[in-house]
């Protein structure tokens, strides 16, 4: 038992689940055929809920998972793992038609029925089972009421309500300027811009995966992995400090991690010239702004002819070019995880003078 | 209706229910039961009247809309009324915000009021999220339907704001510093918060134009940090301005679908 304990909370180490996530994507796109099974959706769900009742045993798991507020994200896990594979398993299905000429189920669906009985009576049963679900669930779960407030009282760990704790896990990668305002004002930017960007007109009105592959993944990359994995992991194994906490792990506030983590202006400055920092910030950090400069302005054109020249055919130039800005940002989340991760990078530029960090 | 069969007395009364002065001057048709009717049913109520008369058939499906969308708007109506009889018995100030929240628990025998308030919430922002999911995977974005989609993501905003507004009223622990996380942030914002990057370069002479009590964060708060002011301010944005702007949006929102043509489909 306990060998199975250590190993999960092995594979929940940050580095791990993210890679375990998006692994998990790559598998669902790629062997997409074989998961729309109804034995593999069901299968999944199964998997989890042994997961949570074994889970349940383990006095440190059930600590964290039965928190009132935490609540909500073990439902969210499950809704969220059924969505993602009901969307797909959709998709293939209709693909499937696609392919041998009968198009998409919901052009067979085209015919108009009454509203009067048909949609009134659906949406009066949706509204009896929601409320049913609501009301059992307020009547079996208290809602939290902790000690009044006191500022001179912090707890430890601090966190933000659930839906914003993807945010606080970029933290950990991102100064708060960043994690906390540009690339949320980006994420609201970037949903919007979505439909204006995409110039596909298939796959309108309809599950499908083969008629827009690129937009499908981008987008299941963003709010799946990104956004929904990043908040199960600051709920559940993110405890005092913001240090990982494995979920069978108990959450000793005395736990130290070694933070060795060096900015770039270090690496090549110190460690590459065997010099001291300049003085001047400018000169310091001159190898960031540039890397910087290039990830912004470079790489969108370079990208235009290499990797997403099909793209750039197919879209107009500024399609391409707000398309390629966002999704290069969207991207700057992993990159950096994956330099912290790798090489213990800090800051790509790091002008503490003016809290420029990035 | 020329049934000659023998009549129940519970058709019977139906029968006299509906022809009474009193109900004819509600429902100004028969009973939706021909076409004719079905159409006068949709267009004589104005709760109703949100529908069209007809639509696709994917469009009563679960399996197509997941009646997420739905869902999201009958949650925000449970939270209304919920968040309603709430406000009669709590009050925003430091004195009173907690021991209120206090007697609602310890007070009020059976009550649910504030669980079916906080689950709400939480369920609220879940449904959004799923509906946004389930309009991305059905293309429901495309044409016609794009500026739709991005009232969509105002409302999102708004849901999130709403349901962190509502997070600091209990004023407990888990309030208080939940918010002053989120709202430490703002303190980072380029130019207009003081310790964001550019807003040193913001003064005039020696005298900084951005400090720690005039900037975003400042503005959020009402304050230096998370208090009166803040409660304050949090409450009414919770209570008044953020529902009314969800309210005029999700208008907005529901008339679009009508006039983009309805439930996507296929084309």
């Amino acid at each position: 038992m306990s060998v199975v304990k250590g190993l999960i909370n092995t594979l929940a180490d940050p580095r791990l689940f993210f890679m375990l996530a998006v692994t998990s994507l790559v598998v669902l796109v790629w062997k997409r055929e074989k998961i729309a099974a109804n034995s593999v959706g069901y299968g999944l769900l199964g998997i989890l809920a042994v997961f949570f009742i074994f889970g349940s045993f383990d006095p440190n798991f059930r600590l964290i998972v039965t928190k009132p507020d935490n609540v909500p994200i073990v439902g969210l896990i499950f809704l969220l793992v059924f969505f993602t594979w009901y969307s797909v398993r959709e998709a293939v299905l209709n693909d499937r038609r696609i392919l041998a000429g009968k198009g998409p189920v919901e052009k067979e669906e085209s015919d108009r029925v009454w509203v009067w009985p048909d949609l009134v009576y659906t949406e009066m049963i949706s509204l009896i089972v929601c409320s049913v679900v609501l009301i059992v669930w307020s009547i079996l779960l208290k809602a939290p009421l902790e000690q009044p407030a006191n500022r001179s009282l912090t707890p430890n760990p601090s966190k933000a309500p659930w839906y914003f704790l993807g945010l606080q896990e970029m933290l950990v990668y991102f100064d708060p300027w960043l994690a906390g305002v540009v690339l949320p004002g980006l994420i609201i930017a970037g949903l919007i811009a979505i439909p204006y960007i995409d110039k596909n007109p298939k796959g309108n009105g309809y599950y499908t995966f083969a008629e827009r592959k690129a937009e499908v993944t981008i987008f299941l990359f963003g709010f799946v992995i990104l956004w929904a994995s990043l908040i199960v992991l600051g709920t559940f194994l993110r405890g005092p400090n913001w240090n990982f906490f494995g979920p069978f792990e108990y959450w000793d506030i005395h736990k130290l991690e070694a933070l060795t983590n060096v900015n770039l202006s270090e690496y090549i400055w110190v460690r590459g010239m065997r010099t001291g920092l300049p003085t001047n910030w400018f000169v310091r950090e001159i190898f960031g702004i540039v890397l910087v400069l290039i990830y912004i302005f470079v790489m969108p054109v370079v990208l235009a002819r290499t990797w997403f020249k099909r793209y750039y055919a197919k879209l107009d130039a500024p399609r391409y070019y707000v398309g390629a800005f966002l999704f290069l940002m969207m991207m700057a989340l992993p990159i950096k995880m994956l330099l912290r991760w790798l090489i213990n990078l800090k800051y790509i530029v790091a002008i503490p003078e003016f809290f420029f960090n990035i | 209706m020329a049934d000659t069969k023998k009549e129940g007395a519970g058709t019977r009364f139906w029968n006299w229910l509906t022809e009474t002065q009193i109900w004819k001057s509600i429902f100004r048709h028969d009973r939706p039961n021909t076409d004719r009717t079905r159409v006068l049913v949709m267009l004589s109520n104005v709760f109703l009247h949100l529908h069209p008369v007809r639509l696709r058939k994917s469009g009563v499906k679960l399996r197509y809309t997941w009646c997420m969308g739905g869902l999201s708007f009958f949650l925000f109506l449970v939270l209304t009324l919920t968040g309603l009889l709430l406000m009669f018995y709590y009050r925003p100030t430091l004195e009173y915000a907690y021991t209120d929240i206090v007697g609602l628990r310890e007070h009020v025998p059976l009550g649910i009021m504030r669980e079916m308030h906080r689950w709400g919430a939480h369920a609220m922002v879940i449904t959004v999220w799923l509906h946004m999911f389930r309009v991305f995977m059905t293309g429901s974005y495309k044409p016609p339907r794009e500026f739709n989609w991005s009232i969509g993501v105002i409302m999102l905003v708004l849901t999130l704001l709403l349901s962190f507004t509502g997070y600091l009223l209990p004023w407990d622990q888990l309030a208080i510093w939940a918010i002053t996380v989120g709202s430490n942030m703002a303190r980072a914002t380029p130019f207009l918060g003081h310790e964001g990057p550019g807003s040193a370069l913001l003064r005039l002479g020696d005298v900084p134009l951005i400090h720690a009590y005039d900037d975003a964060r400042f503005a959020l708060l009402g304050g230096s940090f998370v208090g009166e002011g803040a409660l304050l301010r949090f409450y009414v944005l919770h209570c008044v301005g953020l529902p009314l702007g969800i309210a005029v949006l999700m208008a907005v929102h529901f008339w679009r679908v009508r006039k983009d043509g309805g439930i996507s489909g296929p084309l």
